[in-house]
């Protein structure tokens, strides 16, 4: 089947001019540009969410104190550095908003989307390249209204990133009027940024494979981000129509969610986790499909059970549809629905226990080497079995009785985001940083930075699953409110510190990334003696990326210590005769 | 992690316990087990100077029992929970104790029939925040909200509710030792969501008399 597509890449590289300094690194339209410029967006926007966390970890640990370096915020956002409960309810809306939608969802999504789809499947560039711009610079304006609403009266949205309403719908019942509709207005913007990525990452995917790039010779990588380009076209447009409900109701006197007027507080939930869980996979999938590629690279075998991996992918997916319910099991909801939801819940349990098994055959019997990127490769499977272990106590309706709403489930959303997406994340900057930049990464502080983040992330969110246990409620503003928390308050430093060494701990990589590309050691084409075609191109790859010829495809992605050949590795483009290679 | 889990003083509260000692042991075992796996991977398939990888693209049989285990434990799990989230969301016990909690920015105003026995009358009796009910009795709580969401917590009954405005959803309890117990709101309702409790009083018999005429109190019976 491979054979008939790939054959004519669509662009050809000699046709451009060299082009200036605006059309080259601004309003770039090639693919590697516009992923580098999703990175510098994502890691930015990382910052300011990283900031807020631990404004908002402040707070829990040391309620109602002035907060180191932070008195010059004026009233009545902070008070000499005390941070006020609408405050407090805004920071933690914006550090979730500002983490999903938009550092993960950019670095994961945009950045390696763009940077890596059109090298790894042996294309020029993506079918839609100025599509490919318009929605990086769609993505733009939507982060600039997001962090306009800190400067508006009344400050920004403070009714968590779920914002249900009646709360996120009534002005006075929050304080905040243009702040929420500017969160409203931001969010529906990144719909068309990320709706206009997604159909050029689909489109690519399916056109523009290089001859013999047959679907099951795709790397991993390549199957996460497909398939999550799909979820992102399915599921967006859904809190898109459901943002506009709400800000028709804010602006225009609708009332699809005013109960007095008729209308149904819970429509927004339905709506909200119909696109909500789908999300949550659209930030797992793509660092699942990057663990997957470093594994076998670093350990020097093929991928354990490539089909399994690739129809499990395809399984979470499509699960992901129907599990929304689970999010309202204490909602109102119809208890009946909640069995059906439990069941659904639990069976997507059974692609990701798939997945990890086969990571683990993966490393069995493999010649491990320890790089930063395979350490957070590594971390990246721990880490996802304690946020998918911690899901099945929720997914239990009786159980998630009482962890509902407490930082039982904070520490499983973070495991699955931090442990998951961020350290996937990481993963993939230092494996790829050498063809974005053509340097190395510095390895000694990349293992500083790893272990790091190792330690002080487990500081921070394992100690949540036991505040969670002891009832802690998510979102309240200090525990010294409440007799039966005072006990664990010592926890809650605890996680703080954690927190801030955590967040410490991030400079290093910051100086290492710098650092790294004007100092950092030559790469050469391929560092890592991988197999896969991005390392056919040079580091950085030109524009058109491949300076010859488009490569041809012999086998599959992962055929490392194959016994063809005398290196442990075989890329996808060199010719073995008289044997097709290749996965089963 | 279990010497944190607060005391549960409900009836229904140790069916829920059990099954999350049961989800935490089988976790904690799988956890322990791929945890171990790893580090012991690592270990033993280290680089080595010369060393070979084995060239392997995975094996049927294993992926069938991997997929199979898991398949059957999560299904088993789902229906684990089944007649007793019934039990406690759908299957209300018939009771004469039945009063109204309306959730409001921030406070929980408790309803309690006047000496007519019936809510919704002039002799009715509303107090912010305080919760009095008999031990050993099945409460039903008409639960409504006046603005936003908020959710009725009670960690000791291991019960929880989301007050939805527009709508009353029944919730019950039958508590089983006298106490003082706090009630927080469990869903971010604004800016003093934070702070916004009651308190519980599960009364022995004879004291929650005392307090119900006190108070002009009567039989909480007719609403059924």
């Amino acid at each position: 089947m491979s054979q008939a597509v790939g054959h004519a890449p669509a662009h050809d590289v000699h046709a451009h001019d060299e082009p200036g300094f605006i059309r080259k690194y601004v309003f770039s339209t090639d693919h590697k540009t516009i992923g580098k410029q999703f990175l510098a967006l994502g890691l930015g926007m990382l910052v300011v969410g990283g900031v807020l966390a631990l404004l908002v970890r402040w707070e829990l640990a040391w309620p109602e104190t002035a907060v180191p370096g932070f008195g010059w915020v004026p009233e009545p956002t902070m008070y000499e550095g005390i941070i006020p409960p609408e405050t407090y309810n805004a920071f933690f809306t914006m550090h979730a908003t500002i983490m999903i939608f938009f550092a993960i969802m950019p670095i994961l999504v945009g950045c390696f989307g763009n940077f890596l789809i059109p090298l790894m499947i042996g294309a020029r560039d993506m079918a839609f390249p100025l599509l490919n711009m318009l929605s990086f610079w769609t993505m733009v304006p939507s982060s600039i209204i997001m962090i306009s609403s800190f400067f508006v009266e009344g400050g920004p949205a403070a009714a968590g990133w779920t914002s249900y309403p009646p709360l996120s719908a009534v002005p006075a019942y929050t304080g905040v009027n243009a702040g929420q509709n500017l969160w409203i207005i931001s969010l529906m913007v990144m719909g068309m940024s990320s709706l206009m990525g997604s159909v050029n990452y689909i489109t690519t995917v399916i056109n523009m494979r290089a001859p013999g790039m047959s679907w099951f010779r795709l790397p991993l990588t390549i199957w996460a981000l497909w398939i999550t380009a799909i979820l992102l076209l399915l599921s967006l447009p859904v809190l898109t129509a459901a943002l506009g409900m709400l800000l028709f109701d804010r602006m225009f006197g609708t009332h699809f969610f005013a109960p007095a007027m008729g209308g149904e507080p819970l429509l927004w939930q339905h709506l909200f986790w119909f696109f909500g869980h789908p999300e949550v996979y659209i930030l797992i999938l793509p660092a699942m499909g990057i663990a997957s590629e470093i594994l076998p690279v670093f350990a020097r075998k093929p991928i354990f059970g490539y089909r399994a991996m690739a129809f499990s992918i395809c399984a979470i997916a499509f699960l992901s549809w129907i599990v929304w319910g689970h999010h309202m099991f204490q909602s109102g909801m119809n208890p009946a629905l909640g069995m059906s939801f439990t069941l659904t819940t639990m069976v997507i349990g059974v692609p990701s226990a798939i997945k990890t098994f086969n990571w683990l055959g993966t490393l069995w019997g493999g010649q491990i080497r320890f790089t930063t990127p395979m350490l957070f490769a590594l971390s990246f499977v721990s880490m996802f079995v304690i946020g998918g272990l911690s899901g099945i106590f929720m997914a239990s309706t009786p159980v998630d009785i009482f962890i509902h709403d407490t930082y039982f489930i904070v520490a499983h959303i973070h495991y699955v985001v931090f442990g998951g997406s961020a350290l996937g994340a990481f993963a993939g900057i230092y494996y790829w940083y050498p063809k974005m930049y053509g340097r190395m990464m510095h390895e000694t502080l990349g293992k500083i930075h790893f272990w790091g983040t190792f330690v002080f992330m487990n500081g921070v969110f394992f100690p949540m699953h036991i505040l969670g246990v002891g009832g802690h409620m998510r979102r309240i503003y200090t525990p010294m409110q409440y007799d039966f928390l005072q006990s664990m308050q010592p926890i809650n430093v605890l996680i703080t510190q954690s927190a801030l060494l955590l967040g410490l701990t991030q400079l290093v990589f910051v100086f290492n990334f710098f650092w790294s590309m004007f100092r950092g050691k030559e790469a050469g084409k391929n560092p890592w003696h991988a197999n896969t075609l991005e390392w056919e191109a040079p580091s950085p790859p030109p524009h058109g990326n491949f300076p010859g010829p488009i490569p041809t495809v012999y086998h599959g992605p992962y055929e490392y210590s194959s016994p063809l050949v005398t290196e442990d590795y075989l890329p996808q483009a060199r010719r073995v005769d008289g044997v097709a290679g290749g996965t089963h | 992690m279990m010497s944190w889990l607060p005391e549960n003083v409900s009836t229904y509260g140790a069916t829920i316990d059990r099954l999350f000692y049961f989800i935490y042991y089988l976790t904690g075992v799988t956890f322990f087990g791929v945890q171990i796996a790893l580090l012991l991977f690592l270990w033993m398939y280290r680089a080595r100077p010369g060393g070979k990888a084995v060239y392997t693209h995975g094996n049927t049989t294993l992926e069938i029992i991997w997929t199979a285990i898991p398949s059957v434990l999560l299904a088993g799990l789902a229906l684990a929970g089944r007649t007793t989230w019934l039990d406690i969301k759908a299957r209300q016990p018939a009771t004469d104790f039945v009063i109204r909690v309306t959730a409001k920015q921030f406070n929980w105003e408790v309803r309690y029939p006047g000496l007519d026995a019936k809510l919704d009358t002039d002799d009715d009796v509303v107090m912010d925040n305080d919760f009095h009910v008999p031990v050993h009795k099945p409460v039903r709580i008409q639960l409504r909200s006046r603005d936003v969401i908020h959710s009725l917590f009670v960690p000791n009954l291991r019960l929880k509710q989301d007050a939805v405005p527009g709508r009353e959803i029944p919730v019950w309890f039958e508590a089983t030792k006298p106490g003082k117990y706090e009630v927080p709101c469990a869903e971010l309702c604004g800016f003093g969501h934070s702070g916004m409790k009651g308190w519980l009083y599960v009364d022995s018999p004879a004291d929650y008399t005392t307090w119900a005429r006190e108070n002009k109190v009567g039989p909480a019976g007719a609403q059924g």
